[in-house]
């Protein structure tokens, strides 16, 4: 099981049931004893629309990545359709630097449970799925346990706790595919085909699981739900900063003290985030810079990261919030190296599906791994910066934007380290015969 | 498994339904392209689509033990790469290889996710955190030793 | 009526359906957006990204062959910012393109070197080293080099949503990415190469014609297919004579796009090593070579002194040569031999039709009627297998317009998959089958019921009355097997009807009757192969065979007379539709002579007046006397399809429907012809169980 130690700065909501060190999973008898599922029974006694504006009111916005308005994403859900309409919950977690939805299953996955549910009641589902990335088979059994458990008690099936209400839910395994986290892949991969993303519009809201009304949102945004009810909107949107309501869990990693995941309110400053709670760059080295949010974000130098972290500090500092994830880079990180190992994800994830985004993360990944090989040419720095910029918004989905911003943003605040890797020989021919230096 | 999925649309249980066969027998066979093809009614092209796609479903056989390495940025930052170089000097095989005696097999993956506890690597399912080449090895000589 | 909107493309205002892509509306006005994955007709992509386009209030590039036009919308589509994003989207996927272009077949009709010579830059800065896969062959039809592959996916949905077969899938992904087959690593499936068509590069290459030649060295030939009734264009691509492949490069046909694996691989017979190239003569029992001049004047001299002594003939015609040479050998036979037995192998009641349909104009269905009609029946034939156009027609008004088929078949059809209903009956009971569908049927505002043989005489009565009693518009297509089937029958070559089914001045004998007459004199075959299931009841006849090949008639022949193919001869056909067409000589083979030739210098060494025989003169004589076939000329010269009108009135006669039987052949077979072509015969041999049996 994995917890850190709570740290007095955390703000803990979703992870108030959380208790250290801990053996197991929340079942549902503890849950319940801890208020659980009372989020819920509160949704029941209102109508949806109801429902829908708390969660406005809260300013909960997605946690996923993009950070969308959840209520306004479940107002758009088309409630009139004659068809089933499908709550499907983003466990795929594939960022690189992101691992807080694991925790959130791993710990107390009925909160989860119940986050659907109200979810379910305000769009009128009927069924949901939880979509978990295959490498995480141990929270895929739990979360199963626990739903096994939720169908036992009446909280999920037919004519729940009495209310008329129907809804099931199961866990759906992914399979080795960080495309998969984009939604409308997701949904693909639901269906059981490739992780193709589709063309929108239309949105999940109107077509989305199996041609279905559906709205599609991040564990942690489901599980910010039952507290928002049962607290009110209000109170949580006072818990953040204007339009960025409530907390979010942030997973610390890379050159730091106290790595971990935690919890702290939107806006929590970034450089005291790191220092105090993340305990400061390990082994008493200077901060070099910090990927704010999970490997697709901007990246901030040392003087850009004294900022609140929230959407739209984030956004105005060029960067992005993004899944939660802050990765710390001390003095010592190679920028080109770790470009680099960043493009050969990208290259690796992509698709396929866009000519920019299939071709260009394969052509970046070639050009970062020999200039890593000290095999670099001048002529390299800006085509990289050029190749990155004409992906950028051009690409079929946010996979390439996703793979173009922190290109454009490393090597524009990096560029000395990409002169000081320009080879001896400003033409690079391979010797004949020899390997490529990236096998894709 | 299919009756998680709305009527008529049973083709949802493909990749788990693939990946849970593929943990029981090892690999993605043939026959079971065949009986999962049957037994969802989808075309064999439509598998062969999704066998190509998702990096977790393979027709090769892999070692018994299949440690999986992360060198995604958060695992780099903390040796992740090191520790991939570690396991295949220590193994004598490259990515994606398997051992001569088949009980361990290498890969090296992208993120996942247990960056907050990195370096990190997956054996089958199991995730072990905060790995050293030290601690890597003596999982190993469990590993070979568990067979 | 849909809400129009008024948008405004590079300064240019346009008003369009709301809706409209910005691609096609931009077409309307000239202005050319590139694409590769948009293709009209077919599920939108968005993927190849060269069609972005800048839209005023839009910070990002808009794909134009998704975007839908707005009212107010202003769109530039070749602003620096579009310029420079083509730039550099070709740039992207030259990376890891071979730029094999000099050995590529696709070479010089590649839209990939188009858009590069138009768009592109022309410096790629890309030095690392690519990323390649081998080229596979999928089928003895289909070779796929992936390393060219441009993935714009139109092959995967040409084959899925064009054709309903859905042999072709994405596998893989990333710069990895390819196109799967059906099975694994072959193709089990129609082998149409529709997707070698589609395929604007060189990725998908025709095993027939890869690595053959250049494009810019053939001359292209648009002509009528050698094979099924329905009448598809197929363009040969000829050098020296010689047809290095059959396409459909011009689309203009009443096929549009489509073209089978006959039509397109078919084509091969043409240029097989038994092609009979010279007249053969039976000396002491052998079939020995001999000179035209000596073949024909002992034709001429056999012909003649049976006439003379009042001998019975049989002539027997075919359901493939060209309405002149049909319309010249019922002339030849009728008024030069004064023989009233003629008759060819008949697949279709199409006589029946044309007599119940009594008072009714434009009754009868063309081919563009299929894609347009509400609704359509399809009676007792595996349409997917015997007319494929017709199909495709179907399930492109299906796709398109949401049409609704209904199927009336003895065992399950592809149509099935998206008809409305399908009913199976069994053998004997179409007719009676049809009333669980009147209903159905008549709530729909136009029908075509198509019909195959086992619907013929009486039934096809039946059934005309049945369309009659639905209350809505309903045309008809009577379903026959070759290229000229319908012309067969139209130019009188049956014993009970002349040209324009004017009961003939008498009845001769029937094919089976000529076939069982133990004092036939002379048996006289003319592009036909009664003999390939018969015996001839007459062991003294003198049997003269035009043909192309050494077929089983040609084997019992005393004088056979080496014959030109479709693909060699000027000419009209009429398709099952009735619509007549023309066909235009592209290849050349040494020594043969087109039917029409032979049996004119026949006719002069007889000394007979027959009319000069070139294929316009006899064309002329048809439009002026052969009912219903007084076509508009501009039509048939510029290749398009005129429909024949129904003749219209009660027939003299009935027609004999005993002998009305399909020969019930498959996407790879075709009569005798079919037993010719290596690569349809490789199809039928490749792995895969698929309409093989
Ligand atoms: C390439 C890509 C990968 C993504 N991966 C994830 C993921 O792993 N988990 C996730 O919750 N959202 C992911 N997203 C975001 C989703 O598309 C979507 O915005 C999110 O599930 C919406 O939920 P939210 O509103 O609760 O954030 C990804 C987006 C892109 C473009
Ligand atoms: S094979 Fe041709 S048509 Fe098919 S996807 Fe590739 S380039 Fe396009
Ligand atoms: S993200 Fe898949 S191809 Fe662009």
């Amino acid at each position: 099981m994995l917890l850190n130690q709570p740290h007095p700065l955390e703000t803990r909501v979703l992870t108030r049931r959380f208790e250290y060190p801990q053996k197991n999973p929340i079942w549902v008898d503890e849950f319940v004893a801890k208020q659980g599922y009372e989020g819920f029974r509160k949704a029941l006694g209102m109508s949806p629309d109801e429902i829908i504006e708390e969660v406005k009111k809260s300013s909960l916005r997605g946690r996923g990545g993009a950070g969308f308005p959840t209520g306004l994403k479940w107002s758009f859900v088309d409630r009139k359709s004659s068809k089933p309409k499908y709550v499907v919950v983003n466990g795929d977690e594939g960022e690189p630097g992101t691992c807080k939805d694991r925790v959130l299953i791993e710990h107390d996955p009925h909160r989860l449970i119940e986050g659907c549910l109200i979810c379910a009641r305000a769009i009128g589902a009927e069924r949901g799925w939880v979509y978990i990335r295959g490498e995480y088979r141990f929270h895929i059994d739990i979360l199963d346990k626990a739903i096994a458990e939720a169908y036992e008690r009446g909280y999920l099936g037919e004519n729940i706790l009495g209310s008329g209400m129907t809804f099931h839910l199961s866990t759906h395994t992914g399979a080795g595919s960080y495309e998969c986290g984009e939604e409308s892949a997701l949904l693909e991969s639901l269906e059981g085909k490739r992780g193709n993303p589709r063309l929108k519009p239309p949105f999940p809201a109107t077509v989305g699981a199996f041609q279905c009304p559906t709205t599609v949102n991040n564990v942690e945004t489901f599980c910010a739900v039952p507290d928002i009810l049962l607290n009110g909107g209000d109170w949580y949107h006072a818990l953040g900063t204007p339009k960025n309501g409530g907390t979010r869990m942030v997973c610390l990693s890379g050159h730091i003290n106290n790595p971990g995941v935690y919890e702290v309110p939107l806006g929590f400053n970034m450089k005291r985030l790191i220092e105090e709670i993340g305990g400061g760059v390990w082994k008493g080295r200077k901060l070099k810079a910090v990927i704010p949010g999970g490997s697709s974000s901007p990246i901030l130098t040392a003087d850009e990261v004294d900022i609140p972290a929230d959407y739209d500090s984030l956004a105005k500092a060029g960067s992005m919030l993004g899944s939660g994830a802050t990765m710390v880079c001390d003095e010592t990180t190679d920028m080109v190296k770790l470009l680099a190992r960043v493009m050969k994800f990208y290259a690796h994830e992509s698709c396929g599906w866009c000519i920019p985004c299939r071709e260009g993360t394969a052509w970046l990944a070639k050009i970062l791994a020999r200039m890593d090989e000290g095999a670099g040419m001048t002529r390299d720095i800006d085509m990289i910066d050029q190749l990155a910029t004409s992906m950028f918004g051009r690409t079929f989905c946010a996979l390439g934007d996703a793979a173009a911003m922190p290109t454009m943003s490393i090597v524009r605040k990096f560029r000395n380290e990409f002169e000081a890797k320009i080879g001896s020989t400003e033409v690079f021919v391979p010797a004949p015969g020899t390997q490529p230096l990236v096998v894709l | 498994m299919i009756g998680n999925y709305p009527t008529g649309r049973q083709k949802g249980a493909l990749i788990p339904m693939l990946l849970y066969a593929q943990d029981e027998i090892g690999q993605i066979t043939e026959e079971l392209i065949d009986e999962v093809s049957k037994r969802l009614s989808v075309n064999r092209v439509e598998i062969e689509e999704v066998l190509g796609y998702y990096t977790m479903l393979h027709r090769e056989k892999r070692g018994k033990h299949h440690v999986q390495i992360c060198t995604n940025v958060s695992c780099m930052l903390r040796g992740g790469e090191e520790l991939w170089e570690h396991a295949c000097g220590k193994l004598g095989i490259g990515n994606k290889q398997t051992t001569a005696d088949g009980s361990v097999s290498l890969e090296e993956v992208e993120c996942i996710g247990a960056c907050s506890w990195a370096p990190a690597i997956l054996v089958n399912y199991d995730f072990h955190f905060n790995v050293t080449p030290e601690s890597l090895d003596a999982l190993i000589e469990g590993l070979r030793t568990k067979q | 009526m849909a809400e129009l909107v008024t948008l405004t493309i590079d300064g240019k205002q346009i008003t369009a359906e709301k809706g409209t892509l910005v691609i096609e509306a931009a077409k309307k006005i000239g202005i050319e957006i590139p694409a590769f994955c948009y293709y009209e007709g077919y599920s939108l992509q968005a993927a190849c990204r060269m069609c972005l386009v800048e839209v005023e209030k839009m910070p990002k590039l808009q794909p134009g062959c998704t975007l839908p036009a707005a009212e107010g919308m202003v769109v530039m589509t070749d602003s620096p910012k579009v310029v420079e994003a083509r730039k550099s989207t070709l740039e992207f996927l030259l990376t890891n393109h071979p730029l094999d272009c000099p050995v590529c077949d696709k070479g010089g009709e590649c839209e990939l070197q188009d858009m590069v010579f138009r768009y592109g830059a022309g410096e790629s800065r890309f030095t690392e080293i690519k990323h390649h896969a081998n080229e596979k062959q999928w089928s003895p039809m289909v070779y796929y080099d992936p390393a060219r592959c441009i993935l714009c996916y139109r092959c995967i949905r040409v084959c899925d949503e064009g054709l309903g077969v859905g042999a072709l899938g994405l596998t893989h992904r990333g710069v990895h990415a390819e196109i799967t087959p059906s099975n694994g690593d072959h193709l089990e499936c129609d082998e149409c190469g529709m997707c070698i068509d589609i395929c604007p590069v060189g990725a998908l290459t025709s095993g027939s014609y890869r690595y053959k030649s250049r494009p810019w060295e053939m001359n292209h030939v648009g002509t009528i297919c050698a094979h099924c009734s329905n009448g598809c264009k197929t363009t040969l691509s000829i050098r020296n004579g010689e047809i290095m492949r059959a396409n459909n490069r011009d689309q203009s046909g009443i096929n549009g796009e489509f073209l089978c694996a006959k039509g397109r691989f078919g084509y091969d017979f043409v240029h097989s090593e038994e092609r009979l190239q010279t007249p053969l003569v039976r000396k002491d029992g052998e079939l020995v070579e001999a000179s035209w001049s000596e073949a024909l004047a002992l034709v001429a001299k056999k012909f003649g002194d049976v006439k003379a002594k009042g001998g019975k003939f049989g002539v027997v015609g075919s359901a493939r040569t060209t309405n002149e040479e049909a319309y010249y050998l019922q002339k030849f036979a009728r008024q030069g031999l004064g023989t009233a037995n003629i008759d060819h192998r008949r697949s279709g009641d199409v006589a029946s039709l044309l007599n119940a349909l009594a008072g009714k104009r434009d009754a009868l269905a063309t081919v563009a009627d299929l894609y347009t009609t509400k609704a359509a029946l399809v009676i007792g034939s595996d349409l997917s297998q015997q007319h494929p156009l017709l199909a495709f027609q179907l399930r492109a008004n299906y796709r398109h317009h949401g049409s609704s088929t209904y199927t009336v078949t003895r065992g399950p059809v592809r149509e099935d998959s998206y008809a409305a209903r399908s009913i199976r009956f069994e053998a004997g009971d179409e007719i009676g089958a049809l009333d669980q569908l009147r209903e159905d049927l008549s709530k729909h505002a136009s029908v075509v019921i198509l019909f195959g043989d086992s619907v013929k005489g009486g039934d096809v009565a039946k059934l005309v009355a049945f369309g009659d009693s639905l209350g809505v518009g309903v045309k008809y297509v009577c379903l026959m097997d070759y290229s000229n089937s319908r012309g067969a029958w139209d130019m009188g070559l049956t014993h009970e009807y002349g040209p324009g089914y004017e009961a003939a001045e008498q009845r001769g004998l029937s094919l089976p009757e000529m076939l069982a007459a133990k004092d036939l004199d002379v048996f006289w075959a003319v592009g036909a192969n009664p003999l390939a299931d018969a015996e001839l009841g007459s062991n003294d006849a003198f049997v003269v065979v035009q043909e192309l090949f050494l077929t089983e008639t040609a084997r019992r022949a005393d004088v056979v007379l080496p014959a030109a193919s479709a693909y060699e001869k000027n000419g009209t056909v009429t398709n099952t539709c009735g619509e007549v067409q023309r066909l235009k000589a592209g290849a050349k083979v040494m020594g043969v002579k087109t039917d029409l030739e032979i049996m004119g210098l026949l006719a002069k060494e007889m000394g007979l007046d027959l009319g000069i025989w070139t294929p316009e003169k006899v064309f002329e004589e048809i439009r002026r006397t052969v009912r219903g076939y007084n076509v508009q000329l501009p039509i048939i010269v510029t290749g398009g399809a005129a429909p024949t009108q129904p003749v219209s009135g009660q027939l003299a006669v009935l027609p004999d429907v005993s002998l009305v039987r399909s020969a019930e052949d498959t996407l790879f077979t075709s009569g005798s012809l079919g037993r010719y072509s290596k690569m349809l015969n490789a199809a039928m041999e490749a792995p895969g169980k698929l309409y093989k049996e």
